[in-house]
């Protein structure tokens, strides 16, 4: 007798159904298209444009949108905002992604870890986790980016250490209501070892709200860079950031208020995309939600 | 009553005390951390660092200088800042009423303005109020609060010239209405994430309130639409609204603090970033136990005020 036959089947697949509910979600489709929209942008812009971000024109100080090649204007030092504002984009949206990436990763773990085993392990994890949750984040991460003199690789790191909790709390929860199922039950009479019952048989299980979790990690991380660069202690100039280039925007407002709402533009329909897309997600992969 | 008062108490000191391991290890593991003001200062050798390290029980192993310092703490002394000597208690004492009367007053319009948004999404369910409303709630919630300050600040003060664009005060003013003219734009800006959470959370437990047996019987009673929606409705859809505002309450602190910023008001935020701009490291790191403090103390209110209104839950 083969290994499949004696396995039940795991829940069935839901991918192809949630896909296509996904794609009849006409927010998510929007949100899809922002996040297109600007990731081509951020990626392609730099290129169309005549001016390197870094270009000092000191004649050009404060020109407003719209004066010769500058199409969004410039700041202070005459450097051109289209041009930062795309380098700009890709270091937040990068950002963003690795702290995707890594808040995922430490929340699966820590989440599958306490869900499976139960117990002390569980008390004691989703206590860290409760722990975390009742700092404010953004004064947790004003404290680690004053102590740690960051760098982008850094900044996203810190940000990850506050935005894990959320995906724990679900892979917990998900992972406790599945554990007593069949196919898990079937995998630890096979002997199979609990490494491989959750990362192999659990966690690809849970997969449809870590991926909606993951997504709105991405709109909380972009938000948050912008947060703590805003206030200083993000990424450091040059290197721009969305967050940054709003850094000193506040003492200009009267005089050149397009250096406050350019940046906050772009922030404001990042965020707002990869919400949409968390949103659709979340109702294409939620069959209860369906009938909305 | 008194067995889930006591073991929802015991849950949050056994949670604060996780809490004040965890803000003491984030700090202390922190390369730089307490030593980095002294470290930057002009001519310091790695000999001077080593003897205040000393002094100040550094180079202890890190339990004995956790336990140490939450000795302290629980006594009631948080150390003395860097900046000025003064106790970092007392200085969060004078900063903490301006953050509390901030947040309340953005979770007074909050509550309001979301409580009207959510029923009225609620009961015309799936109308064009409901979707444009859903639609701005998530806007909402994407727009960085400093920025949305920002163009308040460019609209309302420097444009319209309306309201003052930062401050608590006007000098030598001191009258109720001066506060509140300069109060309004600030709670407003905080209030907007807050209005959005307020009125998604708020539809959603509406919803689950309208299919309830009891609101079939009112209204099979012959009461009014309207007034079953005040008297039996609204109520109950309330209660878990309670519990709400104690799990919103880092997010709002966390607004506080950026929202503070933009409109220079002397509260805890402002605070929290003229000390990390000085390297402050007792009031850096009472500030973020003040505010974990406040964000715990908060949700067990909350619980308990919910277990008081409503005795379906004391009774699980």
């Amino acid at each position: 007798m083969t290994l499949s036959a004696t396995v039940p089947a795991r829940r069935r697949r839901t991918a192809p159904r949630a896909l296509r509910r996904f794609f009849g979600h006409k927010l998510a489709l929007l949100g899809l298209g922002i996040v297109l929209f600007l990731t081509i942008a951020c990626v392609v812009g730099p290129y169309l444009l005549p001016y390197d971000e870094l270009y000092i024109d000191l004649r050009a100080r404060f020109a407003p949108p719209g004066t010769g090649a500058h199409i969004l204007g410039t700041d202070p030092l005459g450097r051109d905002i289209a041009a930062r504002l795309f380098q700009a984009g890709q270091v937040s949206m990068a950002i963003g992604f690795a702290v995707m990436i890594i808040a995922t990763a430490l929340g699966s773990v820590i989440g599958v870890l306490s869900g499976y085993y139960g117990g002390y392990v569980a008390a004691i994890l989703m206590r860290i986790v409760d722990a975390f949750l009742s700092f404010p984040s953004v004064f947790l991460l004003l404290a680690l980016a004053a102590f740690l003199k960051p760098g982008p690789a850094m900044i996203a790191l810190i940000i990850a250490a506050t935005s894990w909790m959320e995906v724990a709390r679900i892979v917990e929860a998900e992972v406790k209501s599945l554990k007593n199922r069949d196919f898990v039950q079937a995998a630890q009479m096979l002997g199979l070892s609990g490494r491989w019952i959750m990362f192999r048989e659990l966690l690809p299980n849970a997969i449809g709200p870590i991926i909606v979790a993951a997504t709105l990690i991405v709109a909380r991380a972009i938000l948050l860079e912008a947060y703590i660069s805003f206030l200083g202690y993000g990424i450091q100039p040059p290197v721009p950031s969305w967050g940054n280039m709003l850094n000193g925007a506040q003492q200009y407002l009267g005089q050149a208020p397009w250096l406050a709402i350019v940046p906050g533009i772009a922030i404001t329909l990042a965020v707002t995309g990869f919400n949409f897309i968390g949103d659709g997600l979340r109702d294409a992969f939620d069959s209860r939600s369906g009938g909305r | 009553m008194l067995r889930y008062l006591l073991s929802r108490l015991g849950q949050s000191a056994i949670l604060l005390l996780i809490v004040s391991c965890v803000g003491f290890c984030v700090l202390s593991l922190a390369p730089g951390g307490p030593l980095s003001q002294f470290a930057l200062s002009p001519g310091m050798t790695q000999e001077q660092l080593t003897r205040i390290a000393d002094q100040m029980g550094l180079n202890r192993p890190l339990p004995v200088q956790y336990m140490d310092w939450l000795s302290h703490l629980l006594r009631g002394d948080w150390g003395v800042s860097y900046r000025d000597g003064q106790p970092v208690l007392a200085i969060i004492q004078r900063h903490l009423f301006a953050t509390l009367l901030l947040m309340g007053t953005s979770t007074a319009i909050a509550i309001v303005l979301g409580s009207a948004i959510g029923i009225a999404s609620a009961v015309r369910r799936g109308g064009i109020f409901d979707h444009t409303m859903t639609v701005m709630s998530m806007v909402a919630l994407s727009i960085p609060t400093f920025w949305f300050g920002l163009v308040a600040i460019y609209v309302f003060s420097l444009n319209l010239g309306w309201l003052p664009s930062g401050g608590m005060y006007a000098v030598g003013n001191g009258s109720l209405a001066d506060y509140l003219h300069h109060l309004i734009m600030p709670a407003l800006v905080l209030a907007l994430v807050d209005v959005a959470i307020w009125s998604r959370y708020m539809r959603t437990s509406t919803l689950n309130v309208v299919h309830q047996d009891f609101v079939r019987t009112a209204r099979a009673k012959g009461l009014t639409r309207r007034r079953v929606l005040m008297k039996h409705i609204l109520g109950n859809s309330l209660v878990p609204m309670i519990t709400l505002a104690g799990l919103q309450l880092p997010v709002i602190l966390g607004g506080a603090l950026v929202t503070e910023t933009v409109f220079t008001w002397p509260g805890m935020g402002r605070l929290f970033l003229d000390s990390l701009g000085y390297s402050d490291y007792p009031v850096v790191m009472g500030l973020l136990m003040a505010s974990a403090l406040l964000v715990v103390v908060g949700s067990l209110a909350a619980d308990l005020i919910v277990a008081l209104i409503d005795p379906r839950i004391r009774l699980n």
